[in-house]
């Protein structure tokens, strides 16, 4: 067999068929990008919302209360009758540096597909929505034995909402992430006893009210400053141990006891998918992990743009589809050459409360909504602010389990002094 | 004997906000709410008091579908005492594909006045 190599062209190549990129190839169709195509590997397109079957999306998008697949459902459609093309099986598995194409650059991708065999596609322009993963078991350096039952919470989440299996009966769970005290509640309400939650740092890396309804509401309780550090059992968990921890992250002498449990669930953490984007050779930002973009969310390659968790994990996806909309609006416009940036071009820059921020450039073309996160919480009165003297917001507390915005009008940017060429972000203790 | 005034804390659920409720009441009379930034915040505390409800979420089986499960929803939101229950019953259900999105499966489960409906269309394989 030597048939030819199959080439496509699209305008606007969407990659991952989550909300993120859902939302991006509905608004790159609204704003007049003729080809839009989402490359999504899974069967069907919604991306981790699917097994994400609980309520509490879609309140600020469509002002109500969704579950998941509800909020899905919504957006899907949207995109479907706006005209958006989905490949679906389809992986993108090689991404190349995009090149040189009369007044601006194309990006060229590669995808596999089993009818299809491998094709290349070119594109006049890429939103990248891949998502993030999950912080597995190997990067957290439990000792003990490596006996079945030990997954993270979302994996557990996805036997349970759509393969329709239970993985344990008696349940621990690592981390006060947001998907492990949705899981929480949810193993409860399957059968399962779960013992308890375990907090390695001072504070809940979730929204509390997941605090309020997932573990309160069912009497689990929760331990901060606490960590798992040894698994035991041979075939199957048999327990853990767990030991308190003192400011240093050193073991407090005494605490060290054993919790017998079959199942271990971990919601430590989500780290953005970022493979193809090194491949396309785009910058990165060590502090969210995910692409430098600007607030067109266009990267460090004019013709790639990026939105949603492969940026910067967010909380809500109300926040991930506003964001799939700005790129996927942003990347019609560069498709037809339209998308004009900003005259300035400045860096953003935190005080060291900040730990992480998105967008890192600005160039005063757009109004811009900064996300952030603050790197210990604060429970008082505090100020958030951008300098030089362009926001300045008191806020009642701010906690690293919450992302906070700050709103910046591309006026008042392009109306800085000229010699001005970075913004500082900060919080200040009131 | 005249009931006693006391303050109840809370954690409003009814948005991402999570606003941290001060509330004062008699019996199960709502006298004051403090700490919520909307309206919302009193009607969490009001039922909260008298009888606290959540919207209810698991999975039914299904036959013939390409996933074995169906998302499920309560239409409106359920008492919280009766959450076990309704797990209970939804459990015992199976369902054949196709289901659509917002197809009534339990009606007025568990005595509720609410109804278990589909949270995601599933065609038939």
């Amino acid at each position: 067999m030597s048939a030819a190599l199959t080439q496509r062209e699209v305008d606007v190549a969407v990659i991952g068929g989550g909300p993120a990129g859902v939302a991006a190839a509905f608004a790159a169709r609204k704003e007049g990008a003729a080809k839009v195509v989402v490359f999504e590997r899974d069967w069907e397109a919604g991306g981790i919302l699917q097994q994400c079957i609980h309520p509490g999306f879609g309140l600020h998008t469509f002002g109500e209360e969704l579950t998941g697949p509800e909020y899905m459902d919504r957006y899907l459609k949207l995109a479907r009758e706006s005209g958006v093309e989905f490949d679906l099986n389809t992986m993108v598995f090689q991404m190349d540096p995009p090149t040189l194409e009369g007044s601006g650059k194309q990006a060229s991708f590669w995808t596999m597909n089993p009818q299809r065999g491998i094709e290349r596609v070119k594109a006049k322009s890429v939103v990248l929505a891949m998502g993030c993963r999950e912080r597995p078991a190997g990067a957290l350096g439990i000792a003990g034995s490596r006996p079945a039952g030990v997954y993270t919470a979302g994996t557990a989440q996805r036997f349970v909402n759509m393969e329709g299996f239970m993985p344990g009966k008696k349940v621990v769970i690592m981390g006060t992430g947001d998907i492990g005290l949705i899981m929480a509640r949810r193993m409860m309400l399957e059968g399962a006893e779960v013992v308890a939650v375990f907090e390695i740092m001072p504070w809940v890396s979730g929204l509390r009210r997941n605090i309020a309804q997932c573990l309160d509401d069912f009497g689990i309780p929760y331990y901060l400053e606490y960590n798992v550090c040894e698994l035991h059992g041979k075939d199957r968990l048999e327990g853990v141990s767990v030991v308190q921890i003192d400011k240093n992250r050193k073991p407090v002498d005494g605490t060290l006891r054993f919790v017998g449990c079959d199942t271990l669930l971990l919601a430590v953490g989500l780290i953005p998918e970022n493979e193809l984007s090194k491949m396309a050779g785009l910058k990165l930002d060590s502090s969210t992990n995910g692409p430098v973009v600007n607030e067109f969310l266009q990267t460090s390659e004019e013709c790639i743009f990026a939105a949603g968790n492969v940026v910067v994990v967010y909380d809500l996806v109300d926040f991930v589809s506003q964001q799939g909309e700005r790129a996927g609006r942003s990347a019609a416009l560069y498709a037809m050459r339209k998308l004009e940036k900003g005259p300035r071009d400045f860096q953003v820059e935190t005080s060291p409360e900040i730990r992480v921020i998105s967008p890192q450039k600005l160039s005063g073309g757009e109004d811009v909504t900064l996300f952030l996160r603050v790197a210990q919480p604060v429970e008082g009165r505090c100020r958030l602010y951008a300098d030089p003297g362009i926001y300045s917001q008191n806020l009642r507390y701010a906690r690293p389990g919450e992302m906070n915005e700050v709103k910046v009008s591309a006026e008042k940017l392009r109306a800085l002094p000229s010699d001005v060429n970075s913004i500082k972000i900060g919080l200040e203790v009131l | 004997m005249a009931l006693l005034e006391e303050t109840k804390k809370f954690l409003c659920v009814s948005c991402p906000v999570g606003c941290s409720l001060s509330v004062t009441v008699r019996g199960t009379d709502v006298l004051n709410v403090e700490g919520n930034t909307c309206p919302r915040g009193v009607t969490y505390a009001e039922n909260e008091v008298a009888n606290p409800v959540r919207t209810f979420t698991s999975t039914v089986r299904v036959n013939g579908a390409s996933l074995p499960v169906c998302p499920v929803r309560s239409k409106e939101p359920l008492p919280l005492v009766k959450v076990f229950s309704v797990t209970r019953e939804v459990a015992k259900v199976k369902v054949d594909a196709p289901l659509s999105i917002g197809q009534v499966l339990i009606e007025n489960v568990c005595g509720t006045g609410t109804d278990i409906i589909a949270s995601r269309s599933l065609g038939k394989i």
